[in-house]
């Protein structure tokens, strides 16, 4: 089952971080990654770019609207994700767990849809 | 057929024969099913161009011989020549025959292959991958499109399985009399799954994806070929082929799923129901049944003409229950058991499920559930359990229909 791994981040506790302890959120996720490749678990990742980067779209009567700022005011946001794919859900959440945001905000689990189904 | 195609074919036929006498001749699967991945490249990009060699087999055990031995001449490669050449055949076995030599083995070296890649050490997900490139002759970026990861993901699980086998020490011989049932149900499975992940209800084939459900008869009918005693493998071939014949009628033009019970069974293909009927006529009399057996034959009597034969179907997932017990025969069972006696005796049936951990919150269960209270009358009842079903399922087509059918009730 493939799911994504959605790192939740809360600038303010991030702000509060010494230098080292930062240090070490960036080098728990190097080591993270590493098994995961080579288990052939890790299907894709990237960091976020802060959210007031973002540009928002709409198009309304078939008119394109961008604004600066994101879709969703909130003091989390995602600030990254991985994508795998693992043998259980169980597997999934091991992984989640291991992930050095987990122990300062929270990471979100879930699934991926797939294209396709089976008849009922 | 393109010249193309028919030399793809043409190396997935031979891809296990070429492996096998390799690893027979040097040992060291992991590098000889390197070796004949490369050579089968090689080919897939001369044949179409040059003609396909008089003996197509010899050119590529010759190709991947000579991929070995380069490889073992390199100094990099010093320290795992010496580890293999603990495992190789005595010396002369090097030098006599000739590269092209059929010393009659090839029938047991597909076997033996299909029992290592589906290696109990592994997982079922690298026990498929491993068996489609080392017994189907498909190449990496092949598997990766068929299960949608990056190739780069999947030769880590493909180099990560090899890995695993060396490390059991297994040596490339038939599993001992005593584990050979257990092993080949291993093997059963792994190909029933590669079937069922390449049975996809969506229209518009993406052309870069194999054809899974291909493969995987292709590989289930040299199982059979290969055991012809073994009721299950026959029953596995037969239970393919029967649902494969659904195919065409099993989604709309639009990709929308039809259940079952709905589809236009003139519209499946007939060809392949006679055979797996053939396959289930010669072996449900002599083999003991097993579930692959009873799952095809449910499949046939649905494929019989006219009006669906439910207390018939009832009776087999009856014995099925029996012989195979579990929360997806349950589900099965409940639908059975609701046409031959009404929903709500499947909608009770249903409800023995729901302290089933292991079914429970499976959007499977609300879908039947759905159904059961459609068929009693309930339209409120059943808009909310399509609509849980909806919300569990992860599969879009599965979603699309299960809100087509929510919206379709009144609310």
């Amino acid at each position: 089952m493939k799911y994504l791994l959605m790192i939740y981040m809360n600038p303010e506790i991030f702000a509060n971080l010494t230098d080292e302890e930062r240090d070490g959120v960036f080098a728990a996720h190097d080591a993270f990654q590493q098994p995961l490749k080579e288990s052939g678990e890790l299907i894709g990742f990237a960091a976020l770019a802060d959210p007031s980067n973002s540009t928002t779209v709409r198009v309304r009567d078939d008119v394109l609207s961008a604004t600066d700022g994101p879709y969703a005011e909130a003091k989390e946001f995602l600030a990254g994700y991985y994508a795998i794919e693992t043998d259980t859900l169980e597997r999934a959440v091991e992984l989640a767990g291991q992930l050095p945001d987990a122990k300062l905000t929270a990471i979100e689990v879930r699934p991926l849809m797939e294209a396709s189904g089976l008849e009922m | 057929m393109t010249a193309g195609h028919a030399v793809e074919g043409l190396l997935r036929e031979l891809a296990p024969q070429v492996l096998g006498t390799l690893v027979r001749r040097y040992g060291s699967f992991d590098e000889c099913e390197d070796a004949t991945q490369e050579a089968l490249l090689a080919a897939a990009l001369q044949w179409p161009a040059d003609g396909v060699p008089d003996n197509p087999r010899g050119w590529l055990v010759t190709v991947a011989g000579r991929r070995l031995t380069d490889q073992w001449r390199s100094d990099s490669a010093r320290r795992r020549r010496e580890e293999s050449v603990a495992l190789m055949d005595p010396a002369d076995r090097l030098v006599s025959p000739p590269a092209d030599a059929d010393d009659g083995a090839g029938r047991d070296d597909t076997l033996k292959l299909l029992f290592l890649c589906c290696h109990p050490a592994l997982t079922p997900a690298s026990q498929a991958a491993l068996t489609l490139r080392a017994v189907g002759g498909l190449s990496t970026a092949e598997i990766a499109a068929a299960f949608f990861v990056p190739e780069a993901t999947m030769a880590q699980r493909i180099s990560r399985a090899k890995q695993r086998i060396k490390a059991t020490g297994t040596v490339f011989t038939l599993p001992p009399e005593a584990e050979l049932p257990s092993r080949i149900a291993v093997v059963l499975h792994v190909l029933y799954l590669i079937f069922n992940e390449g049975y996809t209800a969506t229209s518009g084939a993406d052309l870069l994806r194999v054809e899974l459900t291909t493969e995987a008869i292709r590989l289930a009918r040299a199982v059979h070929r290969l055991l012809p005693a073994d009721g299950e493998a026959a029953g596995l071939l037969a239970l393919m082929l029967l649902t494969d014949a659904r195919r065409g009628a099993r989604a709309t033009a639009e990709g929308e799923l039809i259940p079952l019970a709905e589809q236009d069974r003139t519209r499946w293909d007939p060809a392949p129901i006679a055979e797996g009927e053939r396959l289930l006529e010669q072996t449900l009399p002599y083999a003991t049944p097993g579930p692959y057996q009873l799952q095809a034959a449910i499949a046939a009597v649905y494929a019989q003409p006219g009006d669906i034969d439910w207390p018939q179907i009832l009776g087999l997932y009856a014995v099925l229950d029996r012989l195979a017990p579990g929360p997806m025969v349950t589900l099965n069972r409940a639908v059975a058991l609701a046409m031959v006696a009404g929903p709500e005796r499947g909608l009770e049936l249903l409800s023995t499920l729901d302290a089933d951990d292991r079914v429970a919150r499976h959007h499977r269960l609300a879908a039947v559930r759905a159904h059961l209270l459609e068929l009693a009358g309930d339209a409120a009842g059943a808009r909310e359990q399509y609509l849980l079903a909806a919300k569990r399922t992860t599969s879009l087509p599965e979603q699309r229909y299960l809100e087509r059918k929510a919206r379709k009730l009144p609310s």
